[in-house]
């Protein structure tokens, strides 16, 4: 691993950001308007149902926490994609970089721009809402770690998707979360989906993190067995999606995606 | 003089088609080696294994003697490339591209490369710049600051003058000669412009469906063909059916 070469990537995608006023701004904006949507409809969901009532923030937490997941994955495709719309794809993959070094630098830099977009949403919640993501206490770190890494997942999934398929493969990277997000179980427990979704939703992290939100904001008890779950699975898929990204390279280079998408 | 590259039977299948058909060649070390062929002789496929962006389905690459597909790493930080069909980011200034590349390339002392490159390439004023708002000769030059920034042996160029005005258009044949001549650096030019190829390079392959059906001095080759210039050659070339000279 060449350090110099990561902080050279990550540096392209830093200046773009920071270059932007309107691009700091998007990246702020949806998620302050979804926190204060979800705020709004959190405060009435207190006020008007049996199993929330004890806990305000339980779903304005959630809602938190998926637009943390969202912004990540999201964020590391719009890099990937960044490279293609600019038709900048040749320039980085002819540079001596290698494919390992890539995925770190887009790890990082999908974080910054998940943290740029997130941090004034969450000093949002404790003003407007009284809510505060510290009551999940030290765990809190164990969720957002497990979400960045499931989000980042997702990013190499669909980024695998783009360099086997090309920009053709654009949509799909739009789509992922919404796809999942009904099997992750974000705002209700996992018991109300049919047997058969449950089987689905246990098959992913998602489902850990956000029933483990639930078990501290509501019973305020920590069940560890979620949390190892979650980064069991996360640790699986990682390992798969680094996989795939690789053999999509390989596939891209022998079939020649690599110059159709860098044109 | 020593080859810095060699070319040994590459061939290339996409599928049933073959895209390269086992060509081989080398290119020495201060030498300008012209590929031309219409558009599906092979050219870009070529290139592109060649920057290691296509896996060959067969033969060789060695750049300064090392295979390419055994030490990829290792020999793109010694090669690079300039198309016009590929950009640097465009919301970034052309300085900021310049420390980019210099990173991604492990460059050193990135000060003392960005102020040759701007000295020789006439930079100055562009360099703080959005590289998106510049003109094609503009981008041209920016393009290939960034394709001489790792100092490279082997630089591949494709149509490097396309869509630039003559004036823009001789200042950087100017500056491939003069910079080659200072470097001893080898170059592969691929270029529809008959006139930039005679001047520019001692030999030139012809291409056509895959194959290499001619090779020469430009002189020798017209001569050889009995054409009045290069672009004569070409059409004859493009014309006839497979047959190698």
């Amino acid at each position: 691993m060449n350090f110099i070469r990561i902080y050279g990537l990550f540096l392209r995608h830093f200046y773009l950001i920071t270059r932007s006023f309107p691009r700091i701004l998007d990246l702020i904006y949806w998620p302050s308007i979804q926190i204060t949507l979800w705020g709004f409809i959190s405060n009435f969901f207190a006020s008007h149902s049996t199993y929330y009532n004890n806990a305000v923030g339980v779903i304005l937490t959630c809602a938190i926490l998926y637009d943390f997941l969202f912004r990540t994955s999201i964020g590391f495709n719009m890099l990937f994609l960044e490279e293609i719309w600019s038709r900048n794809f040749t320039n980085l993959f002819i540079a001596p970089i290698k494919i390992g070094e890539i995925i770190i630098s887009l790890v990082l830099t999908a974080l910054i721009r998940a943290l740029i977009g997130l941090i004034p949403a969450i000093l949002l919640t404790s003003p407007l809402f009284g809510i505060s993501l510290l009551d999940l206490g030290v765990h809190l770190f164990l969720l957002f770690l497990s979400l960045y890494i499931f989000g980042i997942t997702l990013g190499i999934f669909v980024s695998a998707g783009l360099l086997r398929f090309g920009p053709s493969f654009e949509n799909i990277a739009w789509s992922t979360m919404f796809l999942l997000a009904p099997f992750g179980c974000i705002y209700y427990p996992v018991e109300i989906l049919p047997e058969f979704f449950q089987k689905i939703a246990y098959s992913l992290p998602l489902v850990y993190i956000f029933e483990e939100a639930r078990s501290i904001l509501i019973d305020q008890t920590v069940n560890y067995e979620n949390i190892i779950n979650a980064f069991y699975f996360n640790g699986i898929y990682l390992l798969i999606a680094i996989s795939l990204f690789y053999y999509s390279f390989g596939q891209a280079r022998k079939k020649g995606t690599l110059i159709n998408i860098g044109e | 003089m020593e080859n810095l590259v060699e070319v040994k039977n590459l061939k290339k299948n996409y599928g049933s088609k073959e895209a390269v058909k086992g060509i081989s060649f080398n290119i020495k070390e201060n030498e300008i080696l012209g590929l031309l062929g219409p558009n599906g002789s092979g050219k870009t496929t070529t290139i592109g294994m060649m920057l290691g962006l296509l896996k060959p389905s067969n033969g060789e690459i060695l750049i300064d003697g090392k295979k390419i597909e055994e030490n990829r790493i290792e020999t793109l930080q010694k090669i690079n490339f300039i198309s016009p069909y590929i950009e640097l980011p465009k919301k970034l200034t052309v300085r900021q591209n310049l420390i980019v590349y210099c990173r991604l390339y492990n460059v050193l002392d990135i000060k003392s490369r960005i102020e040759y490159l701007v000295e020789k390439l006439r930079l100055e004023d562009l360099l703080n710049r959005v590289t998106g708002e510049l003109s094609s000769g503009q981008k041209n030059r920016a393009s290939l600051a960034k394709a001489l920034i790792n100092n490279p042996t082997v630089l591949f160029l494709d149509e490097p003058t396309a869509s630039l005005d003559p004036e823009i258009g001789d200042f950087v044949r100017s500056f491939l000669e003069n910079y080659k001549k200072e470097k001893k650096i080898s170059i592969l030019l691929a270029s529809h412009n008959m006139s930039e190829v005679t001047r520019l390079c001692k030999t030139v392959l012809m291409m056509k469906d895959g194959i290499i059906i001619d090779k020469g001095h430009p002189e020798e080759l017209i001569k050889k063909h009995g054409r009045k210039n290069l672009e004569e050659v070409f059409l004859k070339l493009s014309r006839s059916s497979n047959e190698l000279y």
